[in-house]
């Protein structure tokens, strides 16, 4: 029998991509949450933790009907940069990034409004602008913070599958992933490939998840 | 000259209140500021440092406007010349002793004066450890070289050594009053402590009932049960050091 690895493949490098871009857009928005006083804050968290409690589904709906060439957006990016985000990897990495934002944001913004004001402000009296504080204070001391959000963005996209089926359209070597290979193979009764799937999804989300727990035990030792 | 003449509305646990004070600070002295807790100690020496911003008035220092309300100036914390020695230190847990001070650095011209603060307060052979490494009063002094490393025009110290033990807070404060004669600082520091403040302060500013009185003596701010109250309450404590002395 043979099991085709494409799927397995393209789970990783779309959750690789997906917790790169999530950490260079979730940082800074991270940050920027994380010193805002306005009012409307409550607003924008509410926004951006909004993919932890849609069903999977509703949000590849939505995404399916504005990235559609039908639709306004759609056939602007189609017109314009000849860019068709349906049933694509890269509008997969879209789907994924807004999915598992809050899996990136809200670590990383708990972490650094753990940090006592006092850093920032001691940093502001030495004339250091926003970017060195982030950059030399603020990310040096919050790295646990950093790794659990790339490691549960990274599995989080591993575990979707509402998202990317209606999004991606299941096509083989193409958007087909392992998530949705399992279900597949279940589908036409293919126990054994669903197993091999499964089996190897299984493992690798407990290694992952086990070494962040690992890790950072080991960091907060040796800090204290 | 320093001019300092604000007026900041605070939150207090009797409602809102505004913090009114006007009083001038001589270059290279020492300035206390004292008052019940709660009055906008803090708040104050914020204001200076542009951390926080005055609803009215200005300050100023020698030539540079660092507020003013009327013509709407502020400048950020980051254009002020100030050292802040926080309650908390607030020393980057990521650096080394020796990191913290030339993070804090202004310009590579200045380095010199790492080794010579660190030679100061006497940190040479911790520089190389992490701040969690140090003991309270070890954390004092390397939050007090770096806030001189930037060669600040006021340094601003928010009760410096109210978390030191009695003998550490002795040897700080004739720390800071050395390096302040030789660093010719302008020093404005909130403090509890009478006695600390009869030792180092040339000047008292106290805030009574949100407003600032400006005092040039301690006898002059403070009733002198008050102050015999602390030298008694001084002298309890060395008493119970000498019969009962700590087990080394």
């Amino acid at each position: 029998m043979e099991i085709a690895l494409s799927p397995l493949w393209l789970s990783f490098q779309l959750a690789l991509i997906t917790s790169i871009l999530l950490f260079i857009i979730g940082v800074p928005i991270a940050y920027a949450l994380s010193q805002s006083r306005s009012r409307y804050k409550f607003l924008w968290e509410a926004i951006f933790s909004l993919p932890l409690v849609l069903p999977p589904s509703v949000l590849g709906f939505y995404l399916l009907l504005a990235f559609s060439p039908n639709s306004g957006l759609g056939l602007f990016l189609k017109d314009v940069f000849q860019i068709q985000l349906v049933f694509t990897f890269s509008g997969l990495l879209i789907g994924s990034v807004i999915y598992s934002f809050p899996f990136m944001v809200q670590p990383v913004q708990a972490a650094m409004e753990n940090l006592p004001k006092s850093y920032n402000e001691a940093a502001q009296t030495m004339g250091k602008t926003r970017w060195e504080i982030l950059r030399f204070i603020i990310l040096p001391n919050i790295q646990p913070a950093l790794l659990s959000g790339l490691v549960l963005s990274f599995a989080h996209t591993i575990g979707e599958f509402g998202v990317v089926l209606m999004l991606g359209g299941n096509i083989p070597e193409v958007t087909r992933v392992a998530s949705l290979a399992v279900f597949d193979e279940v589908e036409s009764l293919n126990y054994s490939a669903a197993h091999f799937y499964s089996f190897i999804l299984l493992i690798s989300s407990f290694v992952i998840i086990a070494l962040t727990y690992w890790l950072n035990k080991k960091a907060k030792l040796i800090r204290l | 000259m320093i001019e300092v003449k604000v007026q900041k509305r605070l939150m207090t646990s009797d409602g809102e209140r505004d913090l009114k004070v006007d009083f001038w600070l001589s270059p290279n002295q020492i300035t206390a500021i004292c008052g019940k807790s709660g009055v906008g100690k803090t708040t104050l020496l914020r204001l200076m440092a542009g951390l926080d911003k005055a609803d009215k008035g200005r300050i100023k220092v020698g030539a540079d406007t660092w507020f003013d309300e009327s013509q709407n100036i502020q400048l950020k914390a980051q254009e002020r010349r100030v050292g802040f020695l926080f309650q908390d230190f607030a020393l980057f847990p990521n650096m080394t002793v020796r990191e913290n001070l030339s993070f804090a650095l202004q310009s590579k011209e200045d380095s010199y004066l790492i080794d010579q603060l660190l030679e100061e307060t006497g940190l040479q052979k911790l520089q190389d450890r992490y701040p969690r490494q140090l003991s309270g009063g070890q954390q004092q002094r390397t939050a007090l070289a770096r806030a001189l490393v930037q060669k600040p025009a006021v340094l601003l110290l928010d009760e410096p050594l109210s978390a030191l033990d009695i003998e550490t807070r002795l040897k700080l404060q004739k720390l800071l009053q050395q390096l302040q004669v030789k660093y010719e600082m302008t020093v404005l520091m909130v403090s509890h402590d009478i006695l600390e403040i009869a030792r180092l302060a040339h000047q008292i500013i106290k805030i009574d009932n949100f407003e600032a009185q400006v005092y040039d003596q301690v006898q002059d701010a403070f009733p002198m049960e008050v102050i015999q109250s602390q030298i008694h309450a001084l002298e309890a404590i060395y008493q119970s050091k000498k019969t009962n002395p700590k087990p080394r």
